[in-house]
């Protein structure tokens, strides 16, 4: 885990104090509200529908079990004992009062976190991996990496007003559990000749213009990273346009200029300002590295689990869905559902988040990880340990055996809490979570990601979902349309829209018909929804979704 | 030809907590919806749109949302504003509480 340095802490604890001055000056009415919004949203504050909003940063959703606590004991003081865990690796509280958010940022400092740059038109919070350090399939721990490129990236001088936002993922496997084809820059760890490099990809993202990244290098030598991507960066902030917010978004210049004219122009300004990069980043990255050493894993025999995996059904449907191979054979890695049935997803109480933190302190190094795909993750768990740990979370809610199925919804906080919405996500997540619950289908379906977003821009990924649900308002009506086929891995595809929208009523039952028809359509039972859909596209699954214009086409 | 007039209210946050507040007939802030002043005169609906602008030690963004008279007060006409006037559906714990 990054420990801060004196700068780092000097840093935002001088924000802070920054912060605490201009809400004084906003209430005191020293500060309008034109002069006040960009400060705040410098610092995550935003206001949203019900309420103020603080979006707080979790740097590539690494976080300590002590962090986990002191974002639970922010949640009782000045929220109402909950957060809300974001497609971004981020944790939103929905209810703190403007005249506590310094306070709040101030309990964040006390454990080395911040807002800052989670909001506005900058580098946002920089997103890995959450298995980075521990997944089997890895070639490198990305998260150094990450940590270099936030250190670069916060309060950068030059790109504190971009066009847009940008968002930069990074991953050490090829297996991308990072979204990367769906961010501004992606960044892939790879190996050629022997040495291991990034592959870098520009202009992906989702929103009202869904976009796949293009590769713009195929091999990028690590040293390289920071004047590379401080190359790429500046040319869309001189090339981005900022005259529609629509089309301000790097892959829309990525999109207008084509890929080889971006490529030229990154690569005639990265080799301007390579000089400039002295090798002290360097010096830096190896400091950081050091402080994601693997901890010390622990030998011992795993009897304890294999005989609960014998004897205990409930334990083995947990264990088979919702761990994940270890590098070390007899670990593993445990994301935890925050996906109970019928719950808000993404959401976790106090409580919960304090037993989170006791186990990952008792089981699991002191480590968690936060999932783009809203779920919390033990990294290094020793399978001797896990009985223990599964026992402690059925007791708290936490035992959901569903990752990766039906009930693993991403959904955005919609309508219900966000100004920019158009409709609700969360009520319809929490429908289709009952209602697989009630067919007990959704291990019968097997992998399947369902993801709602609440509007076009497209938090709660939906382009990307297998299938992919978009709320809209239809006329003052509350309107769900399906896309399908989407993919948010290295085999990354924009989901195709089906035919009408859905209304509220209507959208869960759309939803539980196209389960069935998967189940009768597929191959085996190892052929997966993604691969059923892609052998016989989309005509089985329209009717499916619309029976009657099939009934009415077959009359 | 530029749409005809509905009935509006003038909502807002209040600048502290953030909650959704309304402008009532006697000019002050209530959390209610029921409790807001129906502006069915588009000027009078300016008129008091601009003057909330000026609370800026109180409030923040305020707007005219779309309404219609109902049996306790005015009512929301769309499913947006309805969910500001009682709170999110997930958790009891919006303004519902108070309802």
């Amino acid at each position: 885990m990054y420990s801060y340095t004196d700068f780092d802490e000097a840093f935002v604890r001088t924000r802070v104090s920054q912060f605490r001055a201009q809400v004084e000056r906003r209430i005191d009415g020293s500060l309008t509200e034109d002069e006040f919004k960009p400060l705040r949203l410098m610092n995550g504050l935003y206001l949203q529908l019900h309420a103020y909003m603080l979006r707080v940063a979790i740097p590539y959703g690494t976080i300590s079990a002590r962090q986990m606590r002191q974002l639970a004991f922010i949640a009782d003081k000045w929220d109402k004992g909950y957060g809300h865990f974001t497609t971004r690796q981020n944790i939103q509280y929905n209810w703190p009062a403007l005249k506590d958010v310094p306070d709040m940022l101030e309990a964040l400092a006390d454990v080395q976190m911040h807002a800052i740059q989670t909001s506005g038109n900058t580098i946002r919070n920089v997103t890995s991996d959450h298995f980075a350090g521990a997944a089997a399939d890895e070639l490198e721990d990305p998260r150094p990496y990450a940590e270099l490129l936030r250190q670069w990236s916060t309060d950068h001088p030059e790109f504190q007003f971009l066009p847009r936002k940008f968002k930069i993922a990074v991953t050490g496997a090829e297996a991308d559990r990072a979204v990367i084809r769906s961010h501004d820059i992606g960044l892939q760890i790879v190996e050629q000749n022997g040495e291991t490099g990034f592959k870098v990809i520009i202009g992906g993202g989702l929103g009202r213009t869904p976009m796949i990244g293009k590769v713009v290098r195929e091999f990028l030598p690590k040293e390289d990273l920071l004047p590379y991507c401080e190359a790429i960066v500046h040319v869309y902030n001189t090339l981005g346009r900022r005259d529609n917010k629509y089309k301000a978004r790097i892959k829309i210049t990525v999109h207008e200029n084509g890929i080889d004219t971006m490529r030229d122009l990154i690569e005639a300004r990265f080799t301007e300002i390579r000089p400039e990069f002295t090798g002290v980043d360097q010096e830096l990255l190896a400091g950081i590295k050091a402080q994601f050493a693997t901890p010390p894993l622990r030998e011992g025999d795993t009897a304890a689990y294999d005989a609960a995996y014998q004897m205990d059904p409930i334990f083995r449907a947990w264990a088979d869905t919702n761990l994940t191979a270890h590098r070390k054979a007899d670990h593993a890695i445990v994301t935890i559902s925050i996906k109970a049935h019928g719950k808000t997803p993404g959401d976790a109480t106090s409580d919960q988040m304090r037993l989170m933190a006791d186990l990952a302190e008792e089981y699991a190094h002191g480590e968690l990880r936060i999932s783009h795909e809203q779920n919390v993750i033990l990294p290094h768990v020793h399978k001797g340990d896990l009985p223990a740990i599964h026992a402690a979370l059925k007791a708290a809610g936490l035992g959901t055996a569903n990752i990766g199925l039906a009930s693993d919804i991403i959904a955005c906080p919609g309508m219900d809490y966000c100004a920019l919405a158009t409709a609700r996500s969360i009520p319809i997540a929490q429908e289709i979570a009952t209602r697989v619950d009630e067919l007990k289908i959704e291990h019968e379906v097997g992998e399947l990601k369902i993801k709602i977003s609440g509007c076009i821009n497209a938090c709660g990924h939906h382009h990307v979902g297998h299938i992919g649900i978009l709320g809209l308002d239809r006329a003052g009506v509350e309107n769900y349309q399906v896309t399908l086929g989407g993919d948010h891995t290295e085999t990354a595809a924009v989901g195709t829209r089906m035919g009408p929208g859905f209304s509220a009523d209507e959208i869960v039952p759309a939803i539980e018909r196209l389960m069935l028809a998967y189940l009768d359509l597929r191959d085996a039972p190892e052929e997966t929804f993604l691969q059923t859909f892609r052998r016989l596209g989309d005509a089985p699954f329209k009717a499916a979704l619309y029976p009657e214009s099939e009934a009415r086409n077959a009359a | 030809m530029p749409k005809p007039f509905t009935p509006k209210v003038v909502t807002a946050n209040a600048l502290i907590e953030g909650d959704v507040i309304y402008l009532t007939n006697n000019g002050e802030w209530s959390r209610r919806h029921e409790d807001a002043r129906l502006f069915t005169d588009e000027a009078a609906a300016n008129a008091a749109l601009a003057a909330a602008e000026l609370q800026a030690s109180e409030i923040v963004g305020a707007y005219l949302a779309d309404a219609t008279s109902g049996a306790r007060g005015p009512e929301p006409t769309h499913f947006r504003e309805a969910f500001r006037a009682t709170g999110p559906s997930n958790y009891a714990h919006g303004k519902q509480v108070d309802l």
